[in-house]
């Protein structure tokens, strides 16, 4: 069992809210996922040209300054960061594979979670109201964002088994469910050239979008055909750059509905994630059709 | 009447308030607010009760149910009125999987919308819905009528008992060993019925009757070369 947990403005006016009305959907799925939370917050964009990573260390007082002193010596360009308790995200004037280098040369105990012109990944073990204080998720401005509250079925309790998982550039997975086939399909992508983490099989649903993502599919396409290759039960929530989407297997065995009204569109995978949203009383509120994709999508800036 | 709140109750005082009724009966009415989608509201009730709640409840809402009539004033999640025995369970709005699963009696009336797996295991309870359900409806149905004024989701009665299925609108798929069966006059007398008691005004004759082939009842010796 595990909690999802989804918010998609419609409304710019509340961006400067988005933390504050998505804090009790996570906290509302304690029950689903007691073990790790995590949260993609979508906003602060970057510029064209520039990338934006989210970081962490296991190490919570790893020095980020110095870090940072070394990054831009060895980048020689315009670097901005904040640090956001165990996590550093970094806006970058420079290619992301020269950063990710850089990175993997100067610090390789740090993860990255994200990379994007606009995605955040900030997650962790504990309670869900734990990660929500820890990264001060109330505070929050932002456009979109998905969550989850883990628990734990099929691998171990960890900083990198929690979700969200990337993949990609603005892309990141949230999962429901467990996937019976992950051992071969990790065996297949490996030959393909993505990486693994973990032995979790949500890490392998997000390498398998990768990779379809890489062979040029839309997220559409990469949908359809992890309906095709992924066997087990699952639903998903997928963040884009301009919005999420939503997926459950076949057979419709984990839960999910759906909430919508002028203000916003708001994903759960239980009613009561919802309860407190503005105006849920009138909301358009359903459950989704099985093997059928929902998206939502603002028009690219 | 009495009213109890769950923005400050708890749904344990809820439910003993309720089941205390089953001992000494003080009160009939019940009114349920804020609700918030919160799980196993007024389950196992075992009295004459009348309970409104006014709201979308979560799962297994008003399981067990024996004798009461509970009125939900929104939408219900997974296994509403699972296993009632009898009484009378609405829906104002849709409900999610599983409603009125393994029930053996009662009536279950969905004004919406039901997900998959409606009426699954069913054993005598009426489950009336005015719109659609979902896929694997009535599965392993041993007693009972499903009625759907809307349409049915793929594999619909799969591996059907005796329960009888009146479906309105289309069928996606029928499951294994279901299949249409003649609408005769006691049917549509049943059929009419059932709809007057959940509220709808349909036309009976509209209705397609579907039912058990009774191919899976028993071992046919033809196939013990697969065994």
């Amino acid at each position: 069992m595990c909690g999802i947990v989804g918010l998609y403005l419609k409304n710019p006016a509340l961006e400067s809210q988005i933390g504050k009305l998505f804090e009790p959907m996570l906290l509302a799925m304690t029950d689903r996922g007691p073990d790790s939370a995590g949260f993609a917050i979508y906003g602060d964009e970057v510029k064209d040209g520039w990338v934006k990573l989210t970081l962490q260390s296991v190490d919570a007082d790893y020095d980020w300054k110095t870090l940072m002193g070394e990054l831009e010596g060895r980048l020689g360009c315009s670097l901005e960061w904040f640090q956001n308790a165990s996590a550093a995200v970094l806006k970058v004037n420079a290619d992301e594979a020269a950063v990710r280098a850089a990175l993997a040369e100067l610090a390789p105990d740090v993860r990255i979670m994200s990379a994007g012109q606009s995605i955040e990944i900030l997650k962790g073990m504990g309670l869900p109201v734990e990660i929500a204080e820890r990264f001060s998720l109330s505070k929050m401005k932002g456009s979109h964002i998905i969550g989850h509250t883990r628990m734990a079925t099929e691998s171990a309790v960890t900083m990198e088994g929690s979700h969200p998982f990337s993949t990609g550039a603005d892309l990141c997975l949230v999962h429901n469910g467990s996937l019976s086939n992950h051992s071969r399909l990790r065996q297949e992508l490996k030959r393909k050239g993505i990486t693994f983490e973990t032995l979790n099989d949500t890490e392998v649903a997000a390498g398998y979008l990768t990779w379809r993502l890489r062979e040029g599919d839309s997220l559409k396409e990469a949908l359809d055909h992890a309906l095709e290759d992924l066997d087990g039960f699952y639903t998903f929530a997928i963040g884009t750059r301009d919005g999420f989407a939503v997926i459950r297997d076949p057979i419709a065995c984990k839960p999910a509905i759906l909430a919508e009204t002028d203000d916003y569109v708001a994903m759960a995978s239980e009613y009561q994630a919802l309860a407190s949203l503005p105006g849920i009383d009138k909301a358009k509120v359903w459950e989704p059709e099985p093997a059928t994709m929902y998206i939502w999508e603002r028009k690219s800036a | 009447m009495k009213t109890i709140d769950l923005s400050t109750a708890e749904v344990r005082e809820l439910n003993q308030a309720l089941h205390d009724q089953a001992k000494t009966l003080e009160e009939r009415e019940w009114v349920v607010n804020n609700p918030a989608g919160k799980h196993n509201l007024a389950v196992g009730v075992n009295e004459a009760l009348t309970i409104d709640i006014q709201g979308h409840a979560g799962y297994y809402c008003a399981g067990m149910n024996q004798k009461a009539t509970v009125t939900v004033h929104g939408n219900v999640g997974v296994g509403v009125a699972e296993n009632m025995m009898s009484g009378v369970v609405r829906v104002k709005g849709s409900a999610s999987q599983a409603a009125g699963a393994t029930a053996h009696g009662g009536l279950l009336v969905i004004e919406g919308d039901a997900g998959a797996r409606c009426g699954i295991s069913m054993k005598g309870v009426d489950i009336v819905v005015g719109g659609s359900i979902g896929h694997m409806s009535c599965f392993m149905g041993q007693a009972g009528r499903l009625v759907v004024c809307g349409d049915a989701g793929d594999a619909l009665g799969d591996s059907l008992y005796e329960t009888r299925i009146y479906v309105k609108g289309t069928v996606k798929s029928l499951g294994s060993d279901c299949i249409e069966k003649e609408m005769r006059a006691e049917h549509l007398e049943e059929l009419k019925e059932l709809l007057n008691r959940a509220g709808f005004a349909e036309d009976p004759a509209s209705f397609k009757r579907y039912g058990s082939a009774r191919q899976l009842y028993n071992f046919k010796v033809d196939n013990a070369s697969a065994y």
